[in-house]
């Protein structure tokens, strides 16, 4: 066990975990941000993708403590409200079914836009082809990403 | 405990038969108004509280496939709710719910509509008289409209929330009138699912996000091999563990208790388990299907005779034969089994994504000596179900381990226990041969497949075949002589529903195989289809096909994909298929256009999808429901595959077992074919279609036919 000062979402929050315990666990049980989810435990997934100092990372194999100092945001705190424009993007295109996977891969898709504000659909193909959507979603999912983009476009001029 | 997979349902036989249970109205029936805050409560269902927010109970689970919204729209509809102010919670087996069915074989929309519809026209009528008490004029007088009741020769309106104190004084009537279709407001029309803005922000909860005051999460080690047992284990190092609290052995294997999931994790990690592998320790794929050639051998059971196709078939002027075959196969779903279970003296409570609430509570009654009513299942969301939810093994597993350590348990499964311990879509054998007469027409069709049976395997009150059949016995055209044959072929694996059931492997054999007609007889294969119709509507098992929906599919999927016109590129090949899904009313055909490229590999380019589901709730749902089983058919068209070894399912991560992604997602056009018939199933007969589209497809492009599934690369490198 050791003691670890993580930067969650803004907030500092401090935890006793081993070092090896995957972010993913530190987040959900110790800190009930539930919006992470577990799908597979082997970085294969992208359902538990949260960001490490800007970046996409499978926060299932990434052990507390090599996080450091790096900032982390979760789903909770991607928008105060809410409603990133992926988050209004993705209810608008009804991209959900059983909605599980859905949070890993809109911070997927955050990091995308954050690095690439007008994805073509390659981009999109590179950024999100390693997000597994079991129901099928994908469709959705890129014409959502295009919608956010489009939008922030707007909101820029 | 004694209770494990193959007992399930055992006890629950004729509630099985639960695929087709409507409603039960009466055990939904009037509640007393809760007194704060007063609500008005005309059904278990149902609450319109005083600030005019409705609250529906969704009383089938939410697997995907969207039941809690369009449950929802059917008792907004007659009530004539304001529809932004409905929301939706999930019912639990308290009996105000009544009875909770099961969620499966696309038959929530089928079984639920009219009666959740008479659910919101009860409580309309109630607010109707309640208003026109109010005002002392006729009922008749007044207008129920988005969540308030007008009277319009005073130009008076009141809101549903002013009026649920009088509204509660009145029993519900037991016969109210529906509306007429054209009148509808908000079923038909496109509504975005109710948990979306929940979903995207994290705050859905789903069972594996539940977290109870002193709760253990459990890790379960089970033996790899199938039906094997623990002869015995070390927990020393896993009790050394940070977190492990305790280590037993539960009848599903050794469980590990932790004070969080990773502690849980992380001491089965170091957990050293003896087994002993059983009997199934040396079984394989080459076995199984060894098991299978064998049986082919022997005669089946006959599922349909017209004619005499053993006797036809030498005076033919053409004969074609061909074996198929299709591979075990996992759900997959993206969230592992999970659930959680709190068992204390006299009480059970129990948060779990499942498809079977009803038929799970007879083993949980039997695993812990409660009674029924000591024991309430709340349903959850669940991250996919695919039919693998309606199996009770991951509840009992928390029912178990709860009962065991006296305190809230999650059970939480990992990916390689939910690919190793599945109940799998069985395999299957296919032989099939056929005549052609001198016009081409076929006049001789004889289908022989054997297989596992999934009502024998999991002791279903069925006969064997009845969980095999769709997409073979109920073929859809008219051949004069016609055989149909199933041989049981039982194995040691576990097996279950899977999206579209025996539909997710027979139309592939079918339809692929009737292509292969098509091609020999010279004709286009979707002239050859409708050429080949049957004239009337006709009795198929249980149902009445009706070849009119069926052409009206296959012409609008033509016609849209521009079938005789649209040039492809070179290296593709188009493809079409149909299915009727009977038994949940839905008929939809596809045409895929795919590329086969020089290393072997398919590249799907394009799906157009004609569906004809009768009357539609959500039109924005059938499409993200075609889309769904296009995609999910997909991924086993091309890669998914269980194969065995030392007794053992190969797969353990999504690497060994890839899911179709999203670069890989062709385009999808889906088009809805108007329609006044009673409202289907969508959740599962978008899948049917897809393989064989993409397999007739791969012919046209290459001339090879793939007659195995997956499609793999290096089958058509070699065809």
């Amino acid at each position: 066990m050791a003691a670890f000062t993580l930067s969650v979402n803004g907030k500092i929050h401090t935890v006793e975990a081993p070092p090896d315990m995957p972010l993913l666990w530190v987040l959900r049980d110790r800190f009930a941000l539930t919006g992470t989810k577990f799908g597979c435990g082997q970085g294969l997934c992208g359902a538990c993708t949260v960001h490490l100092g800007g970046e996409p990372v499978r926060s299932c194999v990434t052990p507390v403590g090599d996080v450091g100092t790096k900032r982390i945001t979760t789903i909770e705190g991607l928008d105060p409200h809410g409603a990133h424009p992926l988050q209004k993007a993705w209810i608008e295109a009804d991209v959900s079914q059983c909605g599980y996977c859905q949070t890993g891969q809109i911070m997927t898709a955050a990091a995308l836009l954050a690095k690439n504000p007008r994805p073509t659909d390659r981009d999109i193909d590179q950024a999100m082809g390693e997000n597994v959507c079991r129901c099928g979603t994908y469709l959705r999912i890129r014409e959502a990403i295009h919608r956010a983009a489009g939008q922030r476009k707007e909101v820029a001029s | 405990m004694s209770t494990t997979r193959r007992d399930f349902l055992k006890t629950a036989g004729s509630l099985s038969l639960a695929f087709c249970l409507p409603l039960d109205l009466k055990g939904a029936a009037s509640q007393a108004p809760s007194p704060t805050p007063p609500a008005f409560e005309p059904n278990g269902m149902l609450r319109i509280d005083p600030d005019g927010s409705v609250t529906v109970w969704a009383t089938r689970t939410e697997i995907g496939q969207g039941v809690r919204t369009s449950m929802a729209m059917a008792i907004a509809e007659e009530l004539e709710a304001d529809w932004s102010r409905v929301k939706v919670l999930q019912a639990s087996t308290a009996p105000k719910f009544g009875d909770l069915g099961v969620t499966g074989g696309s038959q929530t929309t089928r079984t639920t509509t009219m009666a959740l519809r008479k659910v919101g026209a009860q409580a309309r009528e109630m607010l109707l008289q309640a208003a026109a008490d109010t005002w002392s004029v006729p009922k008749t007088e007044c207008l129920a409209r988005s969540g308030r009741i007008q009277h319009s020769p005073t130009n008076r309106s009141l809101g549903y929330g002013e009026l649920v104190a009088r509204a509660s004084k009145f029993t519900p009537p037991a016969d109210p009138p529906l509306k007429a279709p054209k009148d509808f407001r908000i079923l038909g029309k496109n509504a975005l699912r109710l948990d979306g803005p929940d979903i995207v922000t994290g705050r859905a909860q789903f069972a594996t996000d539940i977290h109870l005051p002193g709760m253990l999460v459990a890790s379960i080690e089970r033996c790899p091999v199938f039906g094997g047992k623990v002869k015995s284990f070390d927990a020393s190092a896993a009790l050394k563990v940070p977190g492990v609290k305790q280590v037993l052995q539960v009848s599903s294997g050794v469980a590990v208790f932790g004070e969080d999931t990773w502690a849980a994790f992380a001491g089965r990690e170091a957990l050293k388990v003896q087994w002993d592998e059983g009997p199934t320790a040396k079984l394989d794929s080459a076995a199984i299907r060894t098991q299978f050639e064998a049986r082919l051998k022997t005669p089946g059971k006959v599922v349909r005779q017209e004619g005499d196709a053993a006797k036809a078939l030498p005076t033919v002027a053409k004969r074609i034969k061909a074996t198929y075959d299709a591979p075990f196969l996992a759900h997959a779903t993206m969230e592992p089994m999970v659930a959680v279970a709190d068992v204390k003296p006299g009480r059970c409570m129990i948060w779990a994504p499942t498809q079977a609430p009803g038929m799970t509570l007879p083993f949980v009654e039997k695993l812990t000596g409660l009674k029924a009513d000591q024991i309430e299942i709340q349903v959850t969301l669940a991250g996919g179900g695919f039919g693998r939810r309606a199996m009770a093994d991951f509840i009992l597993d928390a029912v178990e381990c709860s009962k065991a350590v006296g305190v809230p348990v999650k059970v939480q499964w990992t990916r390689p226990d939910d690919f190793q311990h599945d109940g799998y879509r069985p395999a299957t054998l296919h032989e099939l041969e056929a005549g052609l007469d001198g016009e081409g027409r076929p006049v001789a069709w004889m289908h022989r497949f054997v297989g596992p049976s999934i009502a024998a395997a999991n002791h279903f009150p069925w006969p064997p075949e009845a969980t095999e059949l769709a997409g073979a016995a109920d073929l859809a055209y008219a051949i004069p002589n016609l055989h149909v044959e199933w041989g049981q072929s039982d194995t040691p694996v576990p097996i279950w529903f899977w999206r579209a059931v025996p539909a997710s492997f027979n139309p592939f054999v079918t339809e692929c195989f009737l292509d292969e007609l098509a091609h020999v007889a010279g004709k286009d294969p979707l002239d050859f289809r409708l050429q080949n119709l049957p004239k009337a509507p006709r009795q198929l098992g249980r149902d009445t096909f009706d070849p009119a929906r069926y052409r009206a599919v296959l012409e609008l999927a033509a016609a849209k994909s521009e079938w005789r016109t649209r040039k492809l590129p070179k290296g593709w090949g188009r493809g079409i298929a149909a299915h009727a899904y009977l038994d949940c009313g839905t008929y939809v055909a596809q045409v895929a256009e795919v590329e086969a490229k020089a290393d072997g590999s398919i590249r799907v380019h394009r799906v157009v999808c004609a569906v004809d589901c009768g009357m539609v709730l959500n039109p924005g749902n059938v499409k993200a429901q075609m889309e769904g089983g296009i995609a999910f058919g997909l991924s086993a068209a091309l890669y998914d595959e269980i194969t065995l070894k030392d007794g053992r399912v190969t797969a353990s991560s999504f690497s060994e077992h890839p899911i179709l992604l999203l670069p890989s997602m062709p385009k999808v056009e889906v088009h809805i074919v108007p329609s006044d018939l009673p409202p289907g199933g969508v959740g599962e007969p978008g899948l049917p279609p897809l393989a064989p589209a993409v397999g007739n497809a791969v012919f046209a492009a290459t001339g090879k036919r793939l007659r195995s599934l997956p499609l793999l690369p290096a089958a058509l490198r070699k065809a």
